[in-house]
């Protein structure tokens, strides 16, 4: 069980009151531990006592359950073929998106790869921009065009959303680079899986970091599964957080949202001062690698039910959420109803949204305004229209 | 290397036709084919020769009714009383087997191809029959895997790399380019580079932009390789086991949609040609060129094209590196009127090097310009509409043959 301090405990019976009237003063601070302890590798790891509130837990509650409810009904979407191509779920994962943006600004920048539809949802993207994109229309926030596996959101610092595994860790490393150049006091978190963890050009963009002590955390997300393949059928060492060798690791129980907040506060911090960082996520993810992989060829179904049993992230909180009576059991299925209810509200809305124009073909090729035409192809029919169309974006 | 004396029309291809020689295709392997019991033969796809050795001659069926072939759609193969039906990767899967059974020396390498099977299965139960050192799952580091196979190959293994999606060889263009490649010339012909490289690419359903990628445009540069693209479950196995029989690196490109193809092919053992391209429908007022999947956008064009009274000559170049001038050229002598329909972008794509070979060489011939109809030059969008939009359908190719003729 969970140690807890209270600083202050309100008094009164909470059942007829709205929850709003809660009478734990929302500036309490709870000290809770985490599952495990962080294990370090060339560092000193921070303490496992994570500070948090009751609102902040009740946050993560309510995000962490939103992110589960969008997972399983992009997984209904996509079997009624309304998603197409491939379509990579995240349930299970929720904590290390959740957990993450607690510990950050929306000044720090994320990139991920394809599995992004949570991490999406944590920088602030919306439901309906999601379900807009996964269903290819114009009101998602690739206006259609990329699909589940390129998901952004500039204004947050949300850089995606990559299909080619491992593509997107130099990337990562280049934001930091732009961060440290421009001066801006903030940091990338540049993530990837366990599988990626063998690309090449994961070291090259790390040694360069180091080199010039670049504020980059590289975060992988340890599913223990590289599509189908068991990390150890993958890498020698599967100690990922240790593969940086000279750049410190951390090693952090991925399914609990308070030990991934610790966490990123603490390479936050270390990356200002010391340069690169590796967090290690042992994180799990209950869906096979994409809709089109059952998930249960290469691993048991009683390993699948035993993580969701004993580790899920939802649940975690759910408990503390219990033990401390910051709420009632009630309140919390009050909240997944409501949750359902504005998922459902968002699929519907998507699914009025309009396709894109044929014209938006053609658009966001080039910058408009630089003299550059775009080559049209000598297909004769409609297309013939697109040469007299400004077609730029 | 195929020899072009420009201006002057004249092609010789790489294998000599002119002169049949049955021998030539019987290409050095490390045992003798002659201890075989069943019989070997090359197909030529215009029935001209088939040279067998103890089966009965064949001859082709030049017309494919169906263009999608589903359910027991009219083999343009076989018109032998046996033969099996099977999809598209079984075949793949079949030329793989039967040459790894043949030769100790063919591995395969890429990422989930052992266990797990192959992400589109084409490597189901090798790992089972042939062991972990034969059938090799890889992290997923394409750079430095294609990298072994090339090594590995350099000294006799013949290695069948393989890109779970051919857009993610492009991590590994340096080792395709410089080693694969060059190695043979560099080396003043003392390393041979027999690797096989493959894998699915080309546009899919709405796979998005990364993952939908024709890589044929971008290697065709590289010399020293070969290219061919299967597009039937014929010419698929045929095509795989010549690719691993090639001394030369071959890099065989397979489509994301034509995996579940099913066609009847021949019981008996059959090789292809590497250099050849496949007659579809032989025809008289115009040639259309293509390949890979294209070639079924054009046979449901054809349909519409012969009710509307056309005659179109429909040509599957298959090898798209080099290309087969001698079939092609004929082809463009006899209709004088070329259109070529293929899946790549516009930019650099096969057709416009296509373009350039018949202009250069068969100027005198051609009535028209050549026609070229390509995808558009954009990032494959996510959206179905946009993404329809992006490739040459059907209807486009039909308007494109009715303006040609005029």
């Amino acid at each position: 069980m969970a140690l807890s301090r209270l600083s202050h405990r309100g008094v009164g019976s909470t059942l007829l009151r709205p929850f709003s009237a809660r009478p734990i003063s929302s500036d309490a601070t709870l000290t809770i531990e985490t599952s495990v302890p962080f294990t370090a590798h060339n560092c000193d790891p921070p303490s496992r006592d994570v500070a948090t509130s009751a609102p902040e837990l009740l946050t993560f509650f309510r995000d962490m359950a939103l992110m589960r409810r969008m997972e399983i009904a992009a997984d209904s979407l996509y079997k009624a073929k309304l998603i197409r191509g491939f379509c990579h779920l995240y349930d299970g994962q929720e904590a290390v998106a959740v957990g993450m943006e607690a510990g950050i600004t929306k000044r720090d920048c994320i990139i991920t790869a394809y599995r992004d539809h949570c991490t999406f949802l944590g920088r602030g993207g919306t439901l309906l921009e999601v379900f807009a994109e996964l269903m290819g229309r114009r009101e998602g926030c690739s206006k259609g065009k990329g699909g589940s596996m390129h998901f952004y959101k500039k204004e947050s610092g949300f850089y995606g959303g990559h299909g080619i595994v491992g593509a997107q860790i130099p990337l990562g490393c280049g934001l930091a680079f732009a961060q440290k150049y421009s001066k801006d006091e903030a940091v990338t978190f540049a993530l990837y899986g366990d599988g990626a963890a063998n690309q090449g050009q994961l070291f090259e963009a790390l040694n360069i970091a180091a080199l010039w002590d670049l504020p980059a955390i590289l975060v992988c997300e340890n599913n223990h599964y590289g599509m189908g393949t068991a990390e150890w059928r993958a890498a020698k060492s599967p100690a990922y957080y240790k593969r940086g060798d000279y750049v410190p690791g951390l090693k952090v129980d991925g399914m609990d949202v308070l030990a991934v907040k610790q966490a990123c506060k603490f390479a936050k911090e270390h990356a200002l001062k010391n340069g690169p960082l590796i967090l290690e996520m042992d994180t799990y993810r209950y869906h096979g690698h994409s809709m089109s992989d059952p998930g249960s060829t290469y691993r048991t179904r009683d390993e699948i039910s035993g993580v969701r049993q004993e580790r899920d992230p939802i649940e975690r909180v759910r408990k503390l959420l219990l033990t401390h009576d910051i709420a009632a059991e009630k309140e919390l299925k009050d909240i997944e109803k409501e949750i359902r209810k504005e998922v459902d509200e968002a699929i519907a809305k998507a699914k009025e949204s309009p396709m894109p124009d044929p014209s938006d073909l053609f658009t966001n090729v080039y910058v408009k305004g630089y003299g550059v035409e775009v080559l049209i192809s000598s297909n004769y029919t409609a297309l013939e229209f697109y040469r007299r169309m400004d077609i730029f974006s | 290397m195929a020899t072009l004396f420009q201006g002057l029309g004249v092609v010789t291809p790489l294998s000599s036709s002119n002169s049949f020689d049955s021998n030539k295709f019987l290409l050095p392997s490390r045992r003798s084919l002659s201890e075989r019991k069943d019989g070997i033969f090359v197909v030529r796809s215009d029935a001209r020769v088939s040279q067998v050795m103890k089966t009965g001659a064949r001859k082709h069926e030049l017309l494919i009714p169906n263009a999608v072939a589903t359910k027991g759609g009219s083999s343009v193969a076989s018109t032998s009383k046996s033969g099996h039906e099977l999809l598209l990767f079984e075949a793949l899967r079949e030329g793989l087997e039967e040459e790894m059974e043949r030769d100790p020396c063919v591995c395969v390498m890429g990422e989930d191809v052992g266990h797990y099977g192959g992400s589109y299965k084409v490597t189901k139960g090798l790992a089972t029959k042939f062991g972990d050192l034969r059938v090799l799952d890889t992290p997923i580091a394409e750079n430095s895997f294609t990298g072994m196979g090339i090594g590995a190959a350099m000294t006799g293994l013949r290695p069948v790399v393989e890109g779970m999606n051919m857009g993610f060889l492009l991590l590994a263009f340096n080792q395709i380019s410089n080693n694969c490649g060059m190695l043979h010339y560099t080396s003043g012909g003392q390393f041979k580079i027999p690797i096989v490289i493959r894998g699915p690419g080309g546009v899919g359903r709405q796979l998005g932009a990364e993952h939908s990628q024709r890589l044929e445009s971008y290697f065709q540069s590289i010399p020293g390789i070969q290219m061919v693209a299967c597009s039937t479950p014929y010419n698929a196995k045929g095509l795989m086991k010549a690719a691993i029989r090639s001394e030369n690196p071959v890099i065989l490109f397979e489509h994301v949609l034509l995996y579940n193809l099913k066609e009847k092919i021949p019981d008996e053992e059959y090789v292809l040609s590497l250099e050849e391209a496949e007659m579809v429908r032989p025809g008289e007022h115009v040639t259309i060129l293509t390949y890979s999947r294209m070639r079924y956008h054009v046979m449901q064009a054809a349909k519409t094209l012969v009710n509307k009274g056309y005659d179109p000559e429909i040509i599957d170049i298959r090898s798209l590196k080099p290309f087969d001038l001698y079939t092609i050229g004929n082809s463009v002598k006899k209709t004088h009127r070329v259109l070529i329909v293929e899946e790549c972008m516009r930019t650099g794509g096969i057709g416009a090097s296509l373009t350039a070979a018949i202009t250069e060489n068969f100027h005198d011939y051609l009535d028209a310009p050549i026609v070229c109809l390509s995808s558009q030059d954009v990032p494959t969008p996510y959206a179905g509409t946009l993404e329809e939009w992006t490739v040459v359908q059907p209807a486009q190719i039909v308007t494109a043959v009715e303006q040609l003729c005029q």
